[in-house]
């Protein structure tokens, strides 16, 4: 379970991005954390795994508080957080299985890491990782020739080869086509169900987050504002986070689901 | 190909437990022969180099009395002569040595790169243009001053001349390869409207490669100060001389004050150039 | 703004009155600065005894010069060899310890502010002495020959690839580093997944560029004994032997145009 007690993010700048949030996620649930840009939800995750250091607040994955750990400790209570990021931030110039399996970097040491001498289990879930997302293929390709979708889904296995407890997920359809970005959210969907993992999904997309989400957080310049299921999305709300605008087209039925599960093959090419 | 059809049930004992990154160069055989070429090379490198051990040994305590001697430096050499006035002349010397050079260097260079760059100048100049670039970039200052204090004899004119030759290689050719990437258009919108071949270059060509050039002659500057301090080993003037004297004198505290002296020049030219860079962007 | 009121209408200026008075400051500083260096240098009496007789000692010094003595090759090839190792084994030294200085140089590497400032002084002490300088220093320290110029073109280059590599590692996208962080990497690890990579192809692009120029910078250490092609030059010319002069002119020349074209392939193979 992961617990925000009063977080408050002030930047040297003196911008506020977070102000004052609380917030409780049980084992096992995937939200949506939604916002305009520029309301906080980047820095909330990164809060998370202290890539960002909350300025007031406590943060707790179960037992331990996160805002209390020394750097070593730290680096020992990320490899409890994956996280899978907006434009993937792989590695570009490292293979498909490099960037995976440097999602165990937090378990071995440097001299291992550095001869890519990873422990054959480590190797092995790779690859299994690899099969799962549908790039067994890819595992000797650099990461900078495959298309968006498929780095996501690099991104998505360097998250989890770490075995975590949650799942931080900063925009991960940001940079990706309509369609690409319903597999890549459906995907996660499902790994979550599989491991049973809690997710935090950044998203600007209203539509997606409520599809694939079980309950949506709504930010607003660093205030929660909105803490809810999806069909609770309804115009008021939407105002209240986003502002005045028609909002009654972009709701959509929540329990409309697409119809192109079936046949959602990987149709793009490999990026040049 | 993330459908829930694939059989996440899958132990991950059906896969592979090993892998190796590809290697850099695919082919096998090639990869050899190109580990076998750098071994032998170096092999041979070392296996001819006539290294004189015990003379380097011997000289180790020197070299630590050549370090210790930077802390502090001094301008008093070992027969208790106060050397200040010729560490500051050379300096002096070698700074308007370089300021002269880059200044002529520059002068000279502007109608040499003009008349290398190939959208500006018919082809028999071209060629004789890039022909002096050539001949001037191929020889270190070192080598120029010899010849320079050959016929002009000792002195700051010699390297003057050395270094002038110099710049012109290095300006030269940067000035004629940015102007043949000058963007085409404003050329030619400048040459429609009738005017003539200087006002041309004044109009379409000076004001697209202006900055970068003012950027690059203080760097210049920056390097001819720092070849300054070479050219008077061959006798070219500066503080070169100085510097080598107070070698061979083994008083290497001079030698110190000289070479964080030179540092520090350096430094500040840097420090300037940049903020000039700034100024004119 | 340049559009300047006159009692005859508006002008058109290119700059304002005051920006234009700076401008023309400026030139007069710089004019008189000139002026004042060139009359440094020209205040040198023995000058103006030889500049009239420049141009017949020039065509002199020429005519001696040719036709070159091409025999002289047989034993200019071992200097070239061992100018070629200086510069190779110079260069490899070089790298070697440019990469930490660079990782310790660079803002968002760097360990401590302290050890960036004192890696940032090697760098300018380092490049602001010319090879020949090093060599000179050495070989009064370690005694002449190779081991003084290779270490000599190894000292000046620390600080021209430190300076290429720690711009490389500033310039780096910084969330890929990021995203290793966040898996629990140490800054080794970091460093060596999210940094190094991103890197490499500048590293080599910058030890074939050093090469390059320490071809060029070896050729003339022979001249204060730090071996090399260097000592052929300075004692051909004590000798007065012009004609073997033009030989290792000749020498110097095609060395450096083909580590020039040797270093361009690799370039290019590499990039």
């Amino acid at each position: 379970m992961l617990r925000l007690v009063n977080v408050l993010k002030r930047y040297k700048t003196g911008d506020v991005a977070l102000n004052n949030v609380s917030l409780e996620i049980p084992d096992g649930q995937v939200i949506a954390l939604i916002g305009p840009s520029g309301a906080g939800k980047s820095t909330l995750i990164r809060c998370v795994n202290r890539l960002v250091t909350p300025t007031e607040g406590k943060i707790f994955l179960g037992d331990t508080e996160l805002t209390a750990l020394s750097s070593r400790a730290l680096r020992k209570a990320r490899r409890r957080m994956g996280m899978i990021f907006q434009e993937y931030a792989l590695v570009e110039r490292l293979t498909v299985m490099e960037n995976v399996l440097s999602g165990r970097l937090g378990y071995v040491g440097f001299w291992a890491s550095w001869f890519r001498k990873f422990p054959k289990k480590d190797v092995q879930e790779a690859y299994r990782l690899l099969d799962r997302v549908g790039l067994m293929d890819m595992a000797d390709k650099r990461a900078d020739e495959l298309s968006g979708g498929q780095r996501q889904r690099v991104g998505i296995c360097r998250a989890l080869i770490q075995n975590p407890e949650l799942l931080l997920v900063d925009e991960p359809t940001a940079s990706l086509d309509p369609k690409t970005s319903r597999q890549i959210m459906r995907l996660i969907n499902e790994l979550c169900a599989e491991r049973g993992l809690a997710a935090i999904i950044n998203i600007h997309d209203v539509h997606l987050a409520q599809m694939y989400s079980q309950r949506i957080v709504g930010l607003k310049l660093g205030e929660l504002v909105f803490d809810g299921p999806p069909d609770g999305l309804v115009p008021d709300v939407l105002t209240e986070i986003y502002g005045e605008e028609d909002w009654e087209a972009t709701i959509e039925d929540v329990d409309e689901d697409d119809e192109d599960v079936d046949e959602d093959g990987e149709t793009e090419g490999p990026r040049t | 190909m993330s459908g829930s059809s694939f059989d996440t049930s899958k132990p991950s004992g059906s896969f592979p437990d090993t892998w190796k990154k590809p290697p850099f160069i695919k082919n096998k055989t090639l990869r050899w022969l190109v580990y076998l070429a750098v071994i032998l090379y170096f092999a041979a490198a070392f296996g001819t180099m006539d290294i004189n051990w015990t003379r380097a040994y011997e000289g180790l305590p020197r070299g630590a009395e050549f370090i210790a001697s930077f802390f502090p430096p001094t301008m008093i050499d070992s027969n208790g002569v106060d050397v200040s006035g010729t560490i500051v002349e050379g300096i002096l010397e070698s700074i308007w040595m370089a300021i002269v050079a880059t200044v002529a260097g520059i002068i000279l260079s502007v109608p040499i790169g003009l008349g290398a760059s190939r959208n500006l100048a018919p082809t028999p100049v071209y060629l004789f243009c890039r022909g002096i670039i050539a001949s001037s970039r191929t020889f270190p200052e070192v080598i120029l001053a010899i010849f320079a204090v050959k016929l002009f004899g000792f002195g700051s004119f010699a390297g003057l001349v050395a270094l002038s030759i110099g710049t012109i290689g290095f300006f030269a050719k940067l000035l004629a390869e940015d102007i043949e990437i000058t963007a085409k258009s404003p050329n030619e919108a400048i040459e429609s409207t009738g005017a003539g071949w200087f006002q041309w270059v004044n109009y379409a060509i000076q004001p697209q490669v202006l900055p970068r050039m003012i950027g690059l002659s203080v760097y210049r500057l920056d390097i001819n100060f720092r070849e300054s301090a070479v050219v008077g080993i061959v006798g070219g003037g500066g503080i070169g001389a100085t510097l080598k004297t107070s070698f061979e004198r083994y008083d290497f505290s001079i030698s110190a004050t000289i070479l964080l002296s030179i540092i520090i020049i350096v430094m500040m030219l840097e420090y300037s150039s940049g903020y000039l860079r700034k100024w004119v962007q | 703004m340049p559009i300047i009121q006159t009692p005859g209408g508006p002008t058109w200026q290119r700059r304002t009155t005051p920006k234009q008075l700076i401008i023309w400051f400026s030139w007069l500083v710089g004019i008189a600065v000139v002026v004042f260096a060139w009359l440094r240098i020209a205040d040198n009496d023995l000058l103006w005894v030889y500049m009239p007789t420049v141009g017949r000692e020039a065509t002199d010094m020429v005519s001696r010069m040719v036709p070159p003595k091409w025999s002289y090759i047989d034993v200019l090839w071992k200097p070239i060899w061992d100018t070629l190792n200086i510069a190779t084994i110079g260069t490899v030294m070089a790298m070697i310890l440019a990469v930490p200085i660079a990782f310790a140089a660079a803002v968002n590497t760097t360990p401590h502010r302290a050890v960036r400032a004192v890696a940032l002084f090697i760098i300018v002490a380092s490049r602001s002495v010319n090879s020949l300088i090093w060599a000179l220093a050495l070989v009064f320290i370690l005694g002449p020959g190779i081991l003084a110029g290779t270490l000599a073109i190894g000292l000046r280059s620390i600080g021209g690839c430190s300076k290429l590599l720690y711009e490389a590692i500033e310039e780096i996208d910084h969330k890929q580093v990021e995203a290793i962080e966040a898996t629990g990497a140490s800054r080794l690890q970091q460093m060596a997944y999210g940094i190094m990579p991103q890197v490499m192809p500048t590293f080599a692009g910058v030890a074939v560029f050093r090469w390059d120029i320490n071809v060029r910078g070896s050729t003339i250490l022979g001249l204060v004994g730090a071996g090399g092609i260097g000592l052929q030059l300075s004692g051909s010319m004590a000798t007065l032997a012009w004609t073997q002069v033009s030989m290792i002119l000749i020498a110097i020349l095609g060395t450096v145009v083909i580590s020039e074209y040797v270093s361009a392939k690799v370039r290019h193979a590499i990039i």
